[in-house]
C-alpha cells in the first residue's frame, strides 16, 4: 500500500467499515508512516470542525439550540 | 491586532463596538449574515428563489425569538441551526437528476494529486502532513472561520457542496446519493477530494501559517 492508496481508504473510513484486510493493511501502512498518521487524524479533526461550521461556543445560542432539538 | 489600526471613519458605527441593544437593531450585521445564508443556501440548493425562501423563514424563526438574543454570535449561532435543519429538510425531499452530469464532469477532469505524492504513490517530502497543535482551540476563532470559509469557496462548487452536506448538513451516504443522483462510489470520489483539498488549504493558511492571531 502507498499513501495515495492509504489516504483514500482514511477518507472511506469515515463513510463506511473498511473489509477486514483493508483495515489490516491500512493499520500497517499506519504505523509505518507519521505523515499517513497525521492525515488520518487531521480527517477527524476536519470532520469535527466542521460539524461547528457556524456555531460559537457562546453558551446562550447552545442551549436554545439544544432545546429546538427536544 | 485590528485594534492597533485607528477607526475608519467611512464606518463610524463599528458593528462589534457599537452599543446595541439587540443585534437585529444592526442593519449592517443583519445584511451580511443573511448574505452568508444565502450564499450558502445557494450552494446547496442551486435555486436562488428556494434559497431566499428558506433563509428569509430561518430569519423570521430568530426574530420570534429575538427577546432571546443579547450577542450577534448568538444569533448566529441559531439563524445557521435553523437553515441547516430547513436545508437538510429540503434536500432529503428532492431528487436533483441536473447534478449528476455537473458532478461527473468535475470527477472525470484530471485533478492534479500528483502535486502531492510521486510516482510511486508517495507523499513528496514538501508535502507530507505535520502534525497540527490544538486543532480544537481554532473552533472558537473567528479569523480561522473565515480561512474556512475561503477554503471551502477555493473548491469546485460541487464538491463543496456534497462536502457540506456530509459533514454539516450531516445527511448520510445513501441521502447524499439520492438527493444528487450519484453513485456511492462516486459519492467517495467526491468526499476524498474535497477532504483532501482542504486539509491542504487550512494546513498552509492556519495550522501551519504562523501564530494564529488572537
Amino acid at each position: 500500500m502507498n499513501c495515495r492508496q492509504a489516504t483514500r481508504m482514511l477518507s472511506d473510513a469515515l463513510e463506511d467499515t473498511l473489509p477486514f484486510k483493508s483495515r489490516a493493511a491500512l493499520k500497517l501502512h499506519i504505523v509505518m508512516c507519521a505523515s499517513c498518521r497525521n492525515f488520518g487524524q487531521q480527517m477527524g479533526v476536519l470532520r469535527q470542525l466542521t460539524h461547528d461550521y457556524a456555531k460559537t461556543t457562546d453558551g446562550e445560542a447552545q442551549s436554545l439550540v439544544e432545546k429546538s432539538k427536544e | 491586532m485590528h485594534s492597533m489600526r485607528a477607526p475608519n471613519p467611512e464606518h463610524p458605527k463599528d458593528p462589534v463596538s457599537s452599543n446595541i441593544e439587540s443585534p437585529l437593531d444592526d442593519a449592517h450585521f443583519i445584511k451580511t449574515l443573511r448574505a452568508q445564508m444565502l450564499s450558502f443556501a445557494h450552494l446547496q440548493l442551486s435555486d436562488e428563489t428556494l434559497a431566499e425562501d428558506v433563509v428569509q423563514e430561518a430569519l423570521m424563526g430568530a426574530l420570534n425569538n429575538v427577546g432571546s438574543f443579547r450577542r450577534q454570535a448568538a444569533l448566529k449561532t441559531w439563524v445557521f441551526a435553523i437553515l441547516k435543519n430547513k436545508l437538510a429538510d429540503v434536500l432529503r425531499q428532492r431528487k436533483r437528476a441536473s447534478d449528476a452530469d455537473r458532478l461527473l464532469k468535475s470527477h472525470e477532469s484530471a485533478e492534479n494529486f500528483d502535486m502531492l505524492f510521486d510516482d510511486r504513490g508517495h507523499w513528496l517530502k514538501e508535502q507530507r502532513p505535520t502534525a497540527w497543535s490544538h486543532p480544537v482551540e481554532s473552533l472558537k476563532n473567528e479569523q480561522f472561520w473565515r480561512v474556512f470559509d475561503t477554503c471551502l469557496s477555493e473548491l469546485p462548487a460541487p464538491q463543496a457542496r456534497i462536502f457540506m452536506m456530509r459533514e454539516f448538513l450531516e445527511l448520510n451516504s445513501e441521502e447524499i446519493c439520492d438527493a444528487a443522483t450519484i453513485s456511492m462510489s462516486n459519492l467517495h470520489v467526491i468526499l476524498y477530494r474535497a477532504r483532501i483539498r482542504l486539509r491542504e488549504c487550512l494546513d498552509i493558511r492556519w495550522f501551519n501559517a504562523g501564530e494564529p492571531p488572537q
